[in-house]
């Protein structure tokens, strides 16, 4: 089978900046699949690249196997861009803007599914209304909306859900999620880690131009090391056969014997698995340390995501 | 699938009506004012100059000057039009939404130019209407009128690509504007024949493409001008040649539009 996008060794540079380094991925047909980095990683070079809109200094794009230069016309028909930056053309109604986008990919009479899109995106009210009179988040639906005229099999989706609020981004999933389950292949990007774990079956993680980490979503929370139990002690001390499981940060904090720390005798330990907690509940009882508070909170795409970008290794 | 769909995508279609329709929407800017600055030249240099000079034997100044505003207008607006938009669409960054579909650099740059000359003729025909009562025009030449009115916006059209694809912020499009178009344009004898000017300024009108278009269009009016409209014709194709080169070269290479 053919791959939606593949990306094989792309390589972009701005002068003394290296934006990407030689990034080869292979997103399947019907994948959600997540592009994740901090800023500056790399993530809208490479999604400009797949759109066209950046063209590699070496390397190769395809969209479900149309290389995105040479054969940009069948690339671009497959593909529909939500772009990050809230651009609109000022001259035109939502409706307006639908329709000339629709006509841009060929498609004339394209009302049917236009009202469909308006109407998954809570747009149908404002149909006629000036691009420049909506509010950001309405202005963000339409992007959306006009990236999906074309009913494009392959969707990419950069920060779409940047500064918009809870009931566009509930609204925004609930379509994509069901556009997926059609068979499109969806790829977003977002500083939203719960979002993207929440959507995404497979990620990819960028840093400084490269991809860090490639694996399921299920296969990158199990590989992290363990979970945390965290205990807040109502009286007595952490014994000392216990100070190592302390994370780093908070070790030096209680080494420190800092008196103006309220939560002093809050202990995050590390654990990974659970016949762990129950020995660490029996040191705790033998040293006499009574238990006030306790929350088991297990590993998840932020504590992985702060582990490779700090340079960690999975 | 008929004739028209075949050659003429859809994608070329919406293009040129979404250009079309955007200079349309804001008419009082793009087609009343220029049609009135036009009039206001009329009112000006005619009553200045009316009854001192006789371009041509037997036609009035007014009645020389008309072509050469309409033509004018023609050619200043096919510019503004390309320019503007793309200029607009860049700086905004909703450039995209022509980056990221389907359509190929002659479907862009035709849908571009088409609009142009669409705005020019409109504009045009405006200054035309309003001007004509003043003075007796005749139309010895229908046809040439119609070949360099074209031909011309055509040009302008795809110099305000080039223009627009070149320039990164407004001032530098302004400075093309007001320091080549605006020039090339006066001076190119809208007002006067360069027959009444010195043999080094003749010389030097004589590089100004602008001159041959209207001094073609103007033949189309009068049977009358400074060349034989043919040698126009020839220069003013070989121009907009170069220019068509040059233009879709750059679509093609992605300058200033895919980095």
């Amino acid at each position: 089978m053919t791959a939606a996008i593949q990306i094989t060794n792309v390589e972009k540079s701005y002068k003394s900046l290296k934006a990407l380094g030689g990034v080869s991925l292979t997103i399947e047909e019907g994948e959600f699949f997540g592009l994740l980095g901090p800023n500056g990683a790399g993530k809208t070079t490479l999604i400009s690249t797949i759109a066209g809109l950046i063209r590699p200094d070496s390397g190769a794009v395809a969209i479900h196997g149309h290389d995105v230069v040479t054969d940009f016309r069948q690339a671009r028909k497959k593909l529909g861009v939500v772009p990050q930056e809230l651009v609109f053309d000022p001259f035109f109604t939502v409706r307006e803007t639908l329709r000339l986008q629709s006509g841009y990919f060929g498609l004339k009479n394209n009302d049917k599914w236009i009202d469909e899109v308006m109407d998954n995106l809570d747009l149908t009210g404002k149909a006629d209304v000036n691009m420049r009179a909506l509010s950001g988040g309405m202005k963000r639906r339409v992007l959306v909306a006009q990236a999906l005229v074309h009913k494009p099999p392959v969707i990419v989706l950069d920060e779409p859900t940047a500064g918009v609020d809870v009931e566009l981004r509930q609204g925004l999933w609930k379509f994509i999620s069901r556009l997926n389950r059609e068979g499109h292949t969806v790829v977003l990007t977002t500083h939203y880690l719960e979002e993207a774990q929440a959507m995404c079956q497979r990620v990819a993680m960028l840093r400084a131009g490269k991809v860090v980490a490639l694996d399921t979503m299920s296969a990158l929370i199990r590989r992290i090391a363990g979970s945390q139990l965290i205990v807040h002690l109502a009286s007595g001390a952490l014994p000392p056969s216990l100070r190592h499981l302390v994370a780093h940060d908070e070790q030096d904090a209680h080494d420190a014997h800092d008196a103006r720390r309220q939560d002093s005798h809050r202990y995050s330990l590390r654990v990974n698995d659970y016949a762990e907690v129950e020995q660490i509940l029996a040191k705790l009882r033998e040293a006499g340390a009574v238990i006030g508070e306790m929350q088991l909170k297990q590993a998840d795409l932020e504590d992985i995501f702060l582990q490779i970008m700090d340079g960690g290794a999975l | 699938m008929n004739f028209a769909a075949k050659f003429v995508s859809v994608g070329f279609q919406t293009l040129l009506y979404k250009e079309t329709l955007r200079f349309w929407k804001v008419a009082t800017q793009t087609v009343a004012a220029p049609i009135l600055t036009a009039m206001l030249y009329l009112l000006v240099f005619g009553h200045v100059l009316e009854g001192r000079l006789e371009v041509h034997p037997g036609v009035s100044y007014t009645a020389f000057l008309i072509p050469g505003l309409v033509m004018m207008s023609v050619l200043q607006n096919a510019f503004a039009n390309s320019s503007s938009s793309l200029i607009q669409s860049k700086i905004t960054g909703n450039l995209v939404f022509i980056l990221l579909p389907p359509l190929s650099h002659w479907e862009i740059i035709s849908a571009y130019v088409l609009a142009s000359v669409v705005r020019g003729v409109v504009v045009g025909l405006g200054v035309f209407v309003v001007t004509v009562w003043f003075a007796d025009l005749s139309f010895v030449a229908p046809l040439w009128i119609a070949v360099f009115a074209l031909l011309g916006a055509a040009i302008l059209g795809t110099m305000g690509v080039i223009a627009g694809i070149w320039a990164e912020k407004f001032d530098q499009l302004a400075a093309f504007q007001n320091f080549l178009i605006m020039p090339a344009t006066f001076l190119s004898g809208v007002f006067y024949s360069i027959k009444s000017l010195p043999p080094f300024w003749q010389a030097v009108s004589h590089v100004n493409p602008f001159f041959y278009m209207i001094d073609g269009f103007r033949h189309g009016f009068f049977g009358q001008s400074d060349i034989s409209p043919w040698t126009s014709l020839a220069i003013v194709s070989v121009f907009f040649a170069v220019l068509a080169t040059v233009a879709v070269n750059l679509l093609k290479r992605g300058y200033n539009l895919r980095h």
